[in-house]
């Protein structure tokens, strides 16, 4: 066991809230294959280059580790966490039922679709920022704008009423708990979910509306009720937390250099690549994507054995200098920008058109309503949310 | 510019759509990737360009 404590821990910690920790570059140059400890002190090999974790997410044998495998565990509770959990088993993850998973739940989040949202989500950005407005500054722009947004837009797609988005928020923040909830609270939250899913959905089918669940349980081949929990809670999961803490540290990257945010006053048609490069330089994106390798493979030259569980880090892959020009700085105007935060391949993120639109026309909305803004405290007072597998600020205090 | 899709490695992502809306589209039934214009004209070329290079499933082809 010795040996196993020596290793370093992942993920790694960094001083600054914005800034990603040195290991990264230092792996990427020396070390792209390493050796790492995860949170349930389970063994990882971490991939840091672009070139790498771009091949690992492409490659059609491997896919993130179920319970069966015996692959790492990424929490630091007894079961691993929401990545090992019962739930991802009912999703199917391999060939043929997977594509056809997949495709049912794609049609839902088209380019089409998404354009016709984007009218609801501005109106909503509205509300919001007259609200904070309303309340003065200085306001915390995650609690007041990141969170509440992704909820309300996901809650809507699946037909979840408005009275229920802040105990939605409890759960998914439990579920993705990496090290800052007991098993028992996250067994707790994923049960409750589960049992409210399952109410739900049985609704749905007796009053089906215009949302996503209501044509999934019509469909004339529908899911079975498992799976249909798993995939409404993996959406609302999915569809919350990553989008709310992108869009505050998003709004974070912009203000801490006040001349970025001045460059897309100047020029709004800069959102759309201003918003890739915010997802290619999150520092804090959280843990990463985990492969499970069922088959030998050859990594920058090093041969990994079947049975690794190898971590793919995005975010130290959108940083490496062989992929990006000047890897390190943040070019607005950056095109094409061949980022991983998505990650890549057969299970690139699902809803990424959606988490696209949504940040575009937070974006797009702030810029119009609040030229003004501007970071209320000196950005090295930003702090990490420590301890869940997605990453975050804590808050983001702004003016206007 | 002549561009050719492989619906098979398609994974829906629509990022093709986003960027370049009249050349790309998606199946209403499943979102997967359906070619509009295969040789479409030169003010397209860069966003085809980028689209072929973000695509997540690199399902996307441009030749010369």
């Amino acid at each position: 066991m010795s040996e196993v404590d020596e290793l370093p821990r992942f993920p790694f910690e960094s001083d600054a809230a914005l800034e990603p920790p040195a290991e990264w570059a230092e792996l990427r140059s020396q070390c792209p294959v390493a050796h790492v400890q995860l949170a349930s002190g389970d063994e990882a090999a971490l991939l840091t280059r672009h070139a790498d974790v771009k091949q690992i997410l492409s490659d059609p044998r491997f896919t993130r580790p179920t319970p069966g495998d015996d692959a790492a565990r990424i929490a630091d509770s007894e079961d691993g966490g929401i990545f090992n959990s019962e739930m991802a088993e009912v999703i199917p993850q391999h060939g043929e039922a997977h594509l056809t998973w997949r495709r049912g739940i794609g049609k839902w989040f088209t380019a089409k679709r998404m354009n016709a949202l984007r009218p609801g989500i501005a109106s909503m950005a509205e509300q919001l920022i007259d609200e904070m407005v309303l309340k003065g500054a200085p306001a915390d722009l995650k609690a007041s704008l990141g969170f509440p947004l992704p909820v309300w837009v996901i809650c809507d797609m699946l037909g979840v009423p408005e009275h229920d988005r802040d105990q939605f928020s409890h759960w998914s923040d439990t579920m993705l708990s990496m090290t800052r909830n007991s098993s028992a609270e996250m067994k707790t939250a994923e049960q409750e979910f589960g049992r409210y899913m399952g109410a739900h959905i049985a609704s749905k089918r007796l009053n089906p509306g215009e949302d996503l669940l209501s044509a999934l349980v019509t469909d004339p081949e529908p899911m079975s009720d498992r799976t249909l929990v798993a995939t409404g809670i993996g959406l609302l999961i999915a569809g919350h937390e990553t989008t709310a803490n992108m869009i505050t540290k998003m709004v974070a990257m912009l203000l801490s250099d006040r001349s970025r945010w001045e460059s897309l006053l100047a020029d709004p048609s800069l959102v759309r690549t201003a918003v890739e490069e915010a997802l290619r330089l999150d520092a804090n994106a959280g843990v990463g994507m985990a492969r499970y390798l069922t088959e030998e493979v050859e990594i920058s030259g090093v041969v990994l054995p079947p049975g690794t569980t190898a971590m793919c880090s995005m975010a130290a892959a959108n940083r490496d200098e062989e992929a990006f020009a000047d890897a390190s700085s943040m070019d607005l105007r950056r095109s094409p920008n061949q980022h991983l935060a998505f990650g890549a391949g057969a299970h690139a993120c699902l809803g990424q058109p959606l988490a696209r639109t949504e940040l575009q026309v937070v974006l797009e909305v702030l810029l119009r309503k609040l030229p003004s803004l501007e970071l209320a405290v000196p950005v090295q007072d930003l702090r990490r949310v420590e301890g869940l597998v997605v990453g975050g600020l804590v808050e983001l205090p702004v003016r206007w | 510019m002549k561009i050719t899709v492989d619906q098979d490695k398609c994974c829906g992502a629509g990022t093709c759509v986003l960027l370049a809306p009249d050349v790309f589209d998606q199946r209403d039934e499943d979102g997967i990737v359906v070619l509009l214009d295969a040789e479409p004209p030169a003010a397209l070329h860069s966003l085809v360009e980028e689209a072929a290079s973000v695509c997540p499933a690199a399902a996307i082809a441009v030749s010369s």
